[in-house]
């Protein structure tokens, strides 16, 4: 069953380079780790895609990158504000792993923050293209950061059941690494709900729908065989 | 009431069953004789007031639709229509042939979709094939970028069509902003929502004009009056398409919002706003209002 509900704007809180965009929490269950929502930014035909970020108490929290006209949109709502939001979407991380170790590259680090709060305790490497945006890596405390030009990849240690988010290019490089991994990916998404068929990626040899299938797949999902063998 | 429907493509009914139930009957993204993944990724892109789409009519087949979809889509207890889509005539027959034995509450001929290839021959033979091979309800699917769109639809009308759905997407472009090149991996895609509202309006109002038929009226459906305004320029019933993407409760709040607008209005009921746009002008009597939906 779908929920929709338009909450209240809690905040908008600058953290280095990204935005933690706060709401109520109204009656949305927050979900699991690597689901996402559905925000609509004012002014915008299409919602756009969000991993939960953080639960706090009576709210849901995202972390916004302003790349383009609808994140912009989203950082510049006021407290009070109401913002559209459909969800928790999609399948996330499957938490009842051994030995969890996050891996997130720059935004990538959203659904790990909620994935450390819900894992209890777990190692993390992020890496990120600047310091000024290394600074959302206060939210995981404890984790090991790493800024370009070097790379999480370079810090894998073998034997970790790995969840991982980020760019395409640090995700095939991750699926390379640890066939084992979780990794969560990104498609242009129309609904999020499987209506559009917009999300649509090679998934286990066709084309199949991210936000149905996804967003977190295994390696296994998207890495050709010849691939994993090379 | 008039009924609302989904416009084909804009809701999967086993996905968000509930939004499926939510409608007075559920259209079927396009079905082809054999199956086709679509077109590569990047499928959509947002525009002002709209967006585009490349889908390329990804749809499992009509075996497999017949033996496996349509199955489960008769459970949800909502009118089912079928949309089918091809390359030829033939492929509609064979479509519409194989249907007739179904339990679909009618057929859409999507001859209209600018993201594949247009089917050889023109729209009239294509009713005539699908009409000689089915008696099931038959609404024709037409593209608002027809240099006479109320000329096919009368050619259709001629074929024995039951109705008309108006209107597909029609043709355009978005460059990625950073890079200048296309967006969508197949350059150009059909532009839906808000931008395409005046268009369908003009679409309705001069298909209506010319053949009385039953119309489903679709295009940038948002709201309420939106939804009267189609139906003031002849349409019988209409569909939501893009605003389902961001708003999957949205018939519920349309149905509301059309019956207080057309309150406020003096009309006890909004169909009774239909063809209210042509008063001016000589008009044929409707010769048919009845659409294949749930209607309470
Ligand atoms: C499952 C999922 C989870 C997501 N989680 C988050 C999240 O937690 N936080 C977050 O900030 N984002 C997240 N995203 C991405 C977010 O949805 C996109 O940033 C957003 O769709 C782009 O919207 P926009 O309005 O900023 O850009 P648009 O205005 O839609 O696009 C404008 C231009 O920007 C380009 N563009 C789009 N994305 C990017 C990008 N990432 N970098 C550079 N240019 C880009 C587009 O190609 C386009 O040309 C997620 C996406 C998915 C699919
Ligand atoms: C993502 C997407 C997929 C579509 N797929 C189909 C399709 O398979 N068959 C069809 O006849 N129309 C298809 N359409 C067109 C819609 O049914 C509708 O005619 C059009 O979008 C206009 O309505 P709207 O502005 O309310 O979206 C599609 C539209 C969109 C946005
Ligand atoms: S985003 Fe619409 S089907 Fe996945």
């Amino acid at each position: 069953m779908l929920r929709r509900e338009a909450p209240s704007v809690v905040a908008v809180e600058p953290l280095g380079a990204y935005s933690l965009l706060r709401v109520e929490r109204a009656t949305l269950e927050c979900g699991d780790p690597g689901q996402f929502f559905m925000l609509t930014p004012p002014g915008r035909t299409l919602p756009r895609a969000f991993s939960l970020c953080l639960a706090p108490p009576g709210e849901l929290a995202f972390l916004v990158d302003p790349v383009g006209l609808g994140t912009r949109a989203l950082v510049e709502l006021q407290p009070g504000d109401r913002l559209p939001v459909l969800g928790p979407l999609g399948r996330g991380f499957r938490l009842d792993v051994p030995r969890p170790l996050l891996v997130g590259g720059g935004i990538g680090i959203a659904p790990l923050v909620y994935a450390a709060e819900r894992l209890g305790r777990a190692p993390a490497i992020l890496g990120f293209r600047t310091p000024e945006h290394a600074k959302a890596a206060s939210l995981l405390q404890g984790a090991e950061v790493v800024i370009e030009p070097t790379y999480v990849t370079e810090r894998l240690s073998p034997g970790r059941d790995v969840l991982a988010c980020g760019p395409e290019p640090m995700l095939h490089a991750v699926a390379c690494l640890a066939p084992s991994a979780q990794l969560a990916w990104e498609a242009p998404m129309a609904c999020g709900y499987g209506a559009c068929f917009g999300c649509a990626v090679e998934i286990r040899g066709r084309l199949r729908r991210l936000c149905v299938e996804g967003p977190v797949l295994t390696a296994a999902d998207v890495v050709p065989a010849e691939l994993e063998a090379a | 009431m008039p009924p609302l429907l989904n416009a084909s493509g804009c809701l999967d009914a086993l996905a968000a069953p509930d939004v499926a139930r939510s409608l007075d009957a559920f259209v079927t993204k396009t079905v082809t004789p054999l199956p086709r993944d679509g077109n590569a990724p990047v499928r959509i892109a947002e525009i002002d007031c709209g967006m585009l789409n490349t889908i390329g009519l990804a749809n499992p087949g009509l075996d497999d639709f017949v033996c496996d979809t349509l199955p489960r889509l008769l459970e949800l207890g909502v009118p089912v229509w079928v949309s089918v889509g091809g390359f030829r005539a033939g492929d509609y027959a064979e479509s519409c042939a194989r249907l007739d034995d179904e339990g679909v509450e009618a057929i859409e001929l999507n001859v209209s979709c600018p993201n594949v290839e247009s089917p050889v021959e023109a729209t009239e033979e294509i009713v005539a094939a699908a009409r000689a091979a089915t008696a099931k309800p038959l609404f024709t699917k037409l593209s608002p970028q027809l240099p006479d769109v109320a000329a096919v639809a009368l050619a259709a009308a001629r074929a024995g069509t039951d109705g008309l759905s108006l209107v597909n997407t029609l043709r355009g472009l978005a460059l990625d902003p950073r890079t200048l090149a296309p967006v969508l991996s197949t350059a150009t895609g059909g532009v839906s929502g808000p931008v395409l509202r005046p268009v369908a309006l003009a679409a309705v109002h001069a298909c209506y004009a010319a053949t009385g038929l039953p119309i489903v009226g679709m295009g940038g459906v948002e709201t309420g009056r939106h939804a009267l305004d189609l139906i003031a320029a002849g349409a019988s019933a209409c569909a939501l398409g893009t605003i389902l993407f961001r708003d999957p409760d949205a018939p519920a709040r349309v149905r509301a919002e059309l019956a207080r607008t057309a309150f406020r209005l003096g009309l006890e009921d909004p169909l009774a706003a239909r063809g209210l746009a042509h008063r001016e002008a000589e008009m044929p009597l409707p010769s048919e209002t009845k659409i294949p939906a749930k209607v309470d």
